[in-house]
């Protein structure tokens, strides 16, 4: 790939290590498609959870959405450590003359990449299902559910490294996780819901500032935490 | 065959730990004189009637669980990343632990005055929250930690977790208020009372001594069956 014998930088190295794992992920698509399922199996049996002539379908949508979010990030979250237990291929990777925050990175940045797209899919299903005015909110809805994403996806990909170590494994990683999607998942649906009942962004605007809050002190916090869980 | 050998390294350790622990004796007996101070000789307060005692019980209990036990626990966990003590790691396992058993406290303490007083056993108010997640963020590093097997990973591990844990804190009371104010609740009467008569104060304040007597005493001593057990393991290793 190089040919001069240097480490490829931090940044780099986190594109190199996203890349891998988009590949494994393009190949196999195992993780994608059952998230897709997961959550489109959600917006149609949430449905039907509540009497829709006693509740409306657009005040039920903000609290479906980001419950089925939160648990299809979970799913790929999972496999983000998950597919580096076979044959030990976490070793190899912590390895490699990189930094360890790379590797952090590279996964949170392939997992951004999972979740993202889950919710691509998700947005127009649930719009479609439930009908709700989605049109000239789309924008602001789409910043939300990525700045939402970024903060699951902080987290997640840190406690994702955690729980495989641990004999619960992937049993360990919604117990540690969904304390911590608490804000996301208020500051998200609650600001979903004003876009949706047509209110300016400035009113959901205390809201999003904790998100943004969230995001940042965790992506800072736990690219730093990462090399602490992975020395020898 | 080294059965004996290791009984009897265990037993010179032990008898560090035997004897009477007055710490935690002396705690429990603060204790129960709080209780007969609050039960027989505070008076009653006039609105919310005799509910209004589980106060001595419930703020103080929250107050130790809060800043004394999980603020033990982060300002360990941040220690032992720098210093790599274990002893650090013993100390945030069992405040940790111990802060818990406080929290569970808060949280069945709490929903018995609210059904009297709020006409339910739960409210989504800000402080109810925050105490829940909070007390299930605790049973999740709890969890955690009975589910490694090497020791050292398992403090590193908790150590972060710990440290995210007073990270998080900050963000859910933020969340959870904004919440509340946004959605005022039937009843927002909150049982702080800034003027309270010198007999209430006479429960209340020895309340907090006995109660942050008796976390002493029960942090020591699961401090000192955290050393034994690593101590035992350590013998069956070498063995």
């Amino acid at each position: 790939m190089h040919d001069d014998a240097r480490p490829p930088g931090i940044l780099t190295a986190s594109w190199l290590v996203a890349r891998k794992d988009l590949a494994i992920e393009f190949r196999t698509r195992t993780a994608f498609l059952a998230a897709v399922v997961f959550a489109l199996l959600g917006v149609t049996i949430f449905y039907f959870a509540w009497d829709s002539t006693a509740v409306a379908a657009m005040d039920l949508a903000p609290g479906v959405l980001w419950v089925i979010f939160t648990f299809s990030a979970l799913l790929g979250l999972q496999r983000s450590f998950g597919v580096e237990q076979a044959d030990r291929a976490i070793d190899a990777l912590l390895a490699a003359p990189v930094e360890r925050e790379a590797i952090y990175l590279g996964k949170a940045l392939a997992n951004l990449a999972f979740v993202v797209g889950v919710e691509a899919i998700t947005l127009p299903a649930l719009a479609l299902f439930y009908n709700l005015p989605v049109g000239e909110v789309f924008l602001p809805l789409a910043g939300v559910a990525v700045l939402a994403a970024i903060g699951i996806v902080a987290v997640g990909t840190l406690f994702s490294s955690m729980a495989v170590n641990t004999r619960l494994a992937e049993l360990l990683l919604p117990m540690l996780s969904l304390p911590f999607f608490l804000p996301i998942v208020m500051t998200a649906a609650q600001t979903t819901a004003r876009l949706l009942a047509g209110r300016p962004i400035a009113d959901a605007w205390p809201w999003l500032r904790i998100l943004v809050g969230f995001d940042v002190v965790f992506i800072v916090a736990c690219t730093l935490a990462y090399p602490f869980t992975v020395e020898e | 065959m080294t059965d004996r050998i290791q009984h009897h390294g265990v037993d010179s350790l032990a008898t560090s730990a035997r004897g009477t622990d007055w710490i935690l004796l002396s705690g429990f007996a603060a204790l129960a004189a709080v209780y007969v101070r609050v039960i027989w000789f505070t008076p009653i307060e006039a609105s919310q009637g005799s509910a209004q005692k589980i106060l001595y019980v419930h703020a103080t209990s929250a107050f130790v669980a809060l800043y004394l036990a999980f603020a033990l626990m982060a300002v360990a966990s941040a220690l032992y990343l720098w210093l790599r003590d274990e002893t650090l790691d013993r100390v945030a396992e069992s405040s940790a632990e111990v802060g818990l058993a406080f929290t569970t406290v808060v949280l069945i303490t709490g929903p018995l005055w609210g059904k009297p007083i709020w006409g339910a056993w739960w409210t989504w108010d800000a402080r109810l929250t925050a105490t829940l997640f909070l007390w299930l963020l605790i049973l999740g590093y709890l969890l955690m930690r009975g589910a490694i097997d090497d020791r050292a990973m398992r403090a590193r591990f908790s150590a972060v977790l710990g440290l995210l844990t007073a990270l998080l804190i900050p963000f859910i009371h933020l969340t959870v208020y904004l919440f509340r104010t946004m959605h005022p609740m039937p009843i927002v009467l909150k049982p702080s009372q800034p003027s309270m008569p010198p007999e209430m104060q006479w429960t209340f304040f020895p309340s907090f001594l006995a109660l942050t007597l008796l976390f002493a005493g029960l942090l020591r001593a699961r401090y000192r069956y955290a050393t034994l057990r690593d101590a035992v393991l350590d013998m069956e290793n070498a063995s």
